[in-house]
């Protein structure tokens, strides 16, 4: 056909131009960024306007974190304990759990004003409340699901089902990485297996595959397989690969199969990363002092080493790296998901190492580029759950208002937004519902979230569909 | 994905005469867009709930209601979405386009009902309607159909004005087949007699004998394990170990046979209340065991014997009805037509049994065609006799409550067994497994054979026709060819579920002879190859990457069934809090044994497949997702077992005397691909091997082994086109 024809002469640059395989633009400028994905750059690419921040950290708190027992205290359900809810709040409301008239549960913790700011944070984060000047707190937070899987799905991609690009991927495909060296999306996971909403909650859905998260592991060797066999030099490994990328490209050539670019891609980066990772994921060259800060152990498996992970690959140029640390789901159905104890243990695993990071990256300089998320999925209901008559003591998801908190990267900082009815029940002030919250998250990178678009199966798409406002109180 | 099921979803939908409008399907998509979000549910705007017809036609006070059914000049939804002023709803995003109002003036002229049933009491959802067998379309390219199959396709194709693809070639297609057909490449001899075969039938006969292959029933096997969510261990913190591997023998043996599929579904479901049932029949029921088990002290029994029976269910919806029915465990279906009541009365057929276990006899499964299931040898050194996980109706009949909130303390209403009443009834009475069973065989039952028709035609294609093959409800995809599927689902009925049979339909038609490369029309026009004008390129899954790496290499153990095997991995991925067990790499040939043997721990799969997208087996999964990351890279470059098909490789290329460099690249690029390399690819190869001698003179070995890596690294080494 005149068409392979045609192809063949030029170069891989052209042809993609003139046979383009229904790749974005964006994406197609990342694919040949360094023209073949040699090791010679990253695939940096002009956001829409100027960044406040460069990169991301997510700690998504899996499970959902009781804002009423940590960030959003009301005494009036504390007076109120154990009453009935007025039914003008759960008027023919269907929540997860819950049967009949529940009754309010006053947090069992206690709260106090922290920092020059007077944040109200509870007696279960002393750490955090001791970087309150740091943080926007936001009280304010909504989403639209109430179910662990969609409600991940939707606050990684905007979309309650799976098959959507998530947010990390997003940008990966929007800005790209500035380090060739590593993959520009990164999850690391603690606190038992994966969040529900599984794989998609890192997919790249419609996206090239290549903006995908990928997963690391936790604890002594974060990737597996990444030692070449003994007999094998550096040299050897060298040649093979190029050998293999000629043989892959003209496979590429001849099939215009877009995923054979991102495998291309793929090894070259995991050429990479034999010699990045290694030096990326060694603890032990941490000061002992950092790993005291962080409460981290060098070859453990925990949210802490994660942290410490994350501030390394920020300062290596990853662009997003997004931990999960599970057990948040605090139900009070029994000993293990009891709010008085099993939230007590999910603070204490993760508190230290989140306020330590902030003031990590704060002290190298980083935390002015980079931005600091934490939050989970939905929060919890202001009501006791007692299912089945449970005597331990928890709360149901609870979709209408949630805290979150930032830090870093072009958000205000020592400030308490937003703000919610006198039981935590609705927002009353400043709503962020999730497309917001997408929507300035892009924003804060540089990217206008209503331009950057994927065009799939003919329609243009957004990460914030048909939503999404720019959440101005949040922005310095 | 979903987009263009909305786009295209009016086109395709089953015959529903013209007029006919159906709130779910055309209006509901419209208020869910643009007006739900803040008009529904407790906390709705205004008080006003669009999802709740009493609402919208209540009086409003001043205004009007919101809407009055019969009259399109009255009623505050049609005002507001007609005005161009501030008051304008939605406030916020585009206006109603012209279309979208012209549907709601007509559903509220017809009285504005919610109902989903056509005029005959025919659901309007094409999943729950009777299957209509078409006549097959007359095509213009009267030469391209092999087969009826082949004129549904090329129907679409020519009305979307473009061209099948030309049929790929032979070495190609000898590939397709056996991993389409075995999870395995051709070996070199078979491959080389198809292509010597100038026989009219050569391709058919080459079908039929990778149909009657030992390896068909292993690749069909492993499908059916993700479905049953088979594993080794018990799941949840502790994950014992259990013996449930010669109830994956029995499915093997089953494939092997080519057992009927709706006498498949009996045994698997129900085969110990089978008349006369054998041994085998009580291991089939192994398929309802491979549910997890809470080993923690202090654990309430009953929990964990319901959270089972849940497990059950959704996984018999998920496999044979291609329904999702989980979320009616908590409260009535939000999407799909399901209630609470209907999931209870749905799980009473799950509910009437006890656990049990069966010795496996000697000899007792396909005499000769298996392994004997002697289970490994006791600690003392005898052999012993393995048990497995089986199903026992309880001698005492169970009350199935409905449970709040899917609750188990919480029992309401008494339930007697029953489907969903938009689903045809059972013919006969019956509360247990049997009746269940019966039910999902019965021809007049419209989803089990589309569902199953669409799966093999997934497995044949890379490609099924309704792409969320576990779901066949509202929120699913629609099908892109919904006459082909039903089509495809009456015949495979009328043929007597004969699988192997229904397979070789499929994959000697046209359409799967098609090559993958597309012109550029086609790919403009059809980017996701929704027509398919052309074959399907994916990567191979999980277990079928390791398979191929070892079966390319010859060093694939031939040996079938028995208990896992234990396959080299890296330390320190079974260590677990409260669990001492170790693995202990298995010697000699079951180190390379195929991929579904492998011991499967839930809490720490074998990472190999993980990395290549495998599920973790604690819930029934029917669609894999396909990463392609860098993480894979490196387990094709470095994870030992593929290092030693690197050796291995090398070996088959050096071992026969007299072969020039290039014939012996030749011989190793066949067997991973089964074509002969391009010259410029011939040219690379034989360059690396120049560079690594030149750079080692004394390791003429070292310089095969980096050919043989290169070729075991392929893109087209690890995918189906």
């Amino acid at each position: 056909m005149q068409d392979d024809l045609d192809c063949r002469r030029t170069t891989r640059r052209e042809w993609f131009r003139e046979c383009g395989v229904g790749l974005g633009s964006i994406a197609l400028g990342s694919l040949l960024a360094d023209d073949g994905l040699a090791a010679s750059g990253a695939s940096a690419r002009p956001p829409h306007f100027r960044a406040r921040a460069k990169s991301v950290i997510h700690l998504f708190m899996n499970g959902g974190p009781s804002q009423h027992d940590l960030f959003d205290p009301k005494p009036m359900l504390v007076e109120r304990d154990r009453q009935p809810i007025p039914e003008s709040f759960t008027n023919g409301e269907r929540f997860a759990f819950i049967q009949g008239t529940p009754k309010l549960l006053g947090s069992p913790f206690a709260f106090a004003r922290h920092g020059e700011s007077g944040a109200e944070i509870s007696e279960l984060l002393p750490h955090t409340a001791s970087i309150a000047d740091e943080l926007a707190i936001v009280r304010s937070v909504k989403t639209d699901q109430f179910n662990h899987a969609p409600a991940e799905l939707f606050m990684n991609t905007g979309f309650a089902r799976i098959g959507r690009p998530s947010l990390g991927s997003w940008l990966s495909y929007g800005i790209g990485s500035t380090n060739a060296d590593l993959p520009a999306f990164v999850v690391l996971l603690s606190g038992g297996g994966q969040p529900s909403g599984g794989y998609s909650c890192w997919g790249s859905g419609f996206l090239p595959t290549e903006h995908q998260g990928v997963v690391f592991r936790s604890g002594r060797d974060p990737v597996l397989f990444l030692s070449d066999p003994p007999d094998v030099t550096r040299a050897s490994r060298r040649r093979v690969l190029d050998a293999l990328r000629t043989l892959n490209e003209r496979r590429l050539e001849v099939t215009r199969e877009p995923e054979i670019a991102t495998r291309i891609a793929a090894y070259e980066m995991a050429y990479r990363m034999q010699t990045s990772t290694p030096e990326l994921a060694d603890l032990s060259s941490e000061p002992r002092s950092v790993l005291d800060e962080y409460g981290a152990t060098p070859g453990s498996a925990s949210f802490a080493n994660n942290c410490v992970l994350a501030r390394r690959m920020i300062e290596r140029g990853v662009r997003f790296v997004q931990l999960y640390h599970r057990g948040w789901d605090s139900h009070g159905t029994g000993p293990h998901d009891d709010l008085l104890t099993s939230l007590r243990e999910r603070c204490a695993e993760t508190d230290r190492a989140c306020a330590a990071l902030v003031r990590d990256l704060k002290r190298r300089g980083l935390l002015d580029d980079t931005l600091v998320i934490w939050g989970g999925e939905f929060g919890r209901t202001p009501m006791n759950e007692e299912r089945d008559g449970s005597h331990f003591l928890g709360r149901d998801h609870h979709p209408h208002a949630f805290t979150m908190w930032f830090a870093g990267g072009g958000v205000r900082r020592g400030v308490t937004i937003g703000a919610t009815d006198e039981l935590g029940y609705f927002v009353t002030q400043d709503p962020v519902h999730v497309h917001d919250l997408h929507a300035t998250l892009l924003h804060l990178l540089g990217l206008e979230h209503t331009k950057l678009t994927f065009r799939s199966q003919g329609r243009d798409f957004r990460l914030t569909d048909v939503h999404g406002e720019v959440f101005r109180p949040l922005l310095a | 994905m979903r987009v263009l099921a909305a786009t295209i979803g009016l086109l395709i939908t089953a015959p529903l005469r013209a007029g006919d409008l159906v709130y779910d399907r055309d209006v509901r998509p419209i208020l869910a867009v643009h007006c739900l979000r803040c008009h529904s549910g407790p906390d709705a705007k205004s008080d006003l709930r669009l999802d709740d017809r009493s609402s919208l036609v209540a009086p409003r006070g001043e205004s009007a209601a919101a809407v009055v059914p019969g009259s399109t000049a009255h009623g505050l939804l049609l005002e507001r979405v007609r005005s161009t002023g501030d008051d304008r709803m939605p406030p916020k995003g585009p206006p109603l386009d012209t279309a979208q109002v012209a549907t709601l003036e007509r559903w509220i002229a017809e009285g504005a009902t919610f109902a989903s049933s056509d005029a005959d009491g025919i659901h309007w959802h094409w999943a729950y309607r009777p299957i209509v067998r078409a006549e097959p379309p007359t095509v213009a390219r009267v030469a391209w159909p092999r087969n009826d199959v082949d004129r549904f396709v090329l129907a679409g194709i020519e009305a979307a004005g473009l061209e099948p693809a030309p049929e790929a070639d032979r070495a190609t297609l000898a590939r397709r087949l056996a991993l389409d057909l075995t999870g395995l490449p051709p070996t070199i001899e078979a491959l080389d007699a198809f292509l010597a075969d100038a026989r009219e039938d050569a391709y058919e006969l080459y079908v039929d004998a990778l149909l009657q292959s030992p390896a068909y029933a292993e690749h069909l096997a492993r499908i059916w394990l993700d479905l049953a969510h088979y594993a080794d261990t018990n799941g949840y913190e502790k994950d014992g170990r259990r013996s449930a591997w010669p109830w994956r023998n029995a499915v093997i043996d089953a494939f092997d046979r080519d057992q009927p599929f709706d006498v498949f579904t009996r045994k698997q479901l129900a085969g110990d209340l089978e008349p006369d049932a054998t041994a085998e029949d009580r291991i089939a029921t192994g398929f309802l065991r491979n549910t997890m088990t809470n080993e923690e002290g202090g654990v309430d029994p009953e929990e964990f014997r319901v959270e089972a029976v849940f497990d059950r269910l959704d996984t018999v919806s998920t496999v044979w009805l291609g329904s999702t029915l989980e979320c009616a465990r908590c409260h009535d279906h939000k999407y799909d037509p399901f209630t609470q009541r209907d999931y209870f009365r749905f799980l009473a057929y799950l509910d009437q049994d006890e656990p049990d276990t069966t010795p496996t006899l000697h000899g007792s499964l396909a005499a000769g065609a298996m392994e004997t299931v002697a289970g490994p040898p006791a600690a003392d050194g005898t052999a012993t006799t393995a048990t497995t996980l089986v199903m026992k109706k309880s001698a005492t009949p169970r009350t199935t409550h409905v449970f709040a909130g899917g609750s188990f303390l919480a029992p309401r209403e008494a339930v007697d067994a029953g489907v969903p009443a938009f689903l045809p009834q059972p013919l006969a009475g019956g509360g247990d497994r049997a009746a269940l069973a019966a039910w999902l065989t019965d021809p007049k039952n419209p989803l089990p054979p589309r569902v199953f028709a669409n799966r093999l035609f997934a497995l044949a294609f890379a490609k099924p026709l309704v792409s969320t093959l576990d779901d066949f409800g509202t929120q699913g995809e629609p099908p892109t060819h919904p006459e082909l599927l039903d089509w495809l689902a009456s015949e495979f009925v009328r043929d007597g579920q004969s699988i192997k049979r229904f397979l070789k339909m499929l994959v000697t038609s046209s359409t799967y002879r098609q090559s993958a490369n597309a012109d550029a029309a086609t790919l403009a026009k059809d980017p996701g190859n929704r027509l398919l004008a052309r074959a399907q390129r994916v990567r191979v899954e999980a277990e079928v990457v390791r398979d191929v790496a070892l079966a390319a290499a010859g060093i694939l153990s031939a040996k079938r069934g028995g208990p896992s095997v234990f396959p080299p991995q890296p330390d320190g991925i079974w260590t677990m809090i409260y669990n001492d067990d170790r693995w202990v790499e298995s010697a000699g040939e079951d180190r390379r044994r195929r991929g579904l043997y492998t011991f499967w721990r839930r809490t720490a799969p074998y990472p190999t497949f993980m990395t290549f997208d495998a599920p973790s087996r604690e819930t029934c999964v029917a669609v894999r997702p396909r990463s392609n990351t860098p993480l894979q890279a490196l387990v094709l470059l470095n994870d030992p077992a593929f290092v030693e098909a690197q050796h291995a490789l090398a070996q088959r290329m050096t071992e026969r005397p007299g072969l020039g460099d290039a014939e012996r690249v030749v011989v190793g690029f066949r067997r991973v691909t089964a074509r002969v390399p391009e010259p410029i690819e011939l040219e690379t190869l034989l360059g690396l091997l120049a560079e690594q001698r030149a750079a080692h003179p004394d390791a003429e070995d070292a310089a095969w082994r980096a050919v043989a890596s290169v070729l075991l690294n392929l893109d087209e080494t690890i995918t189906r086109s």
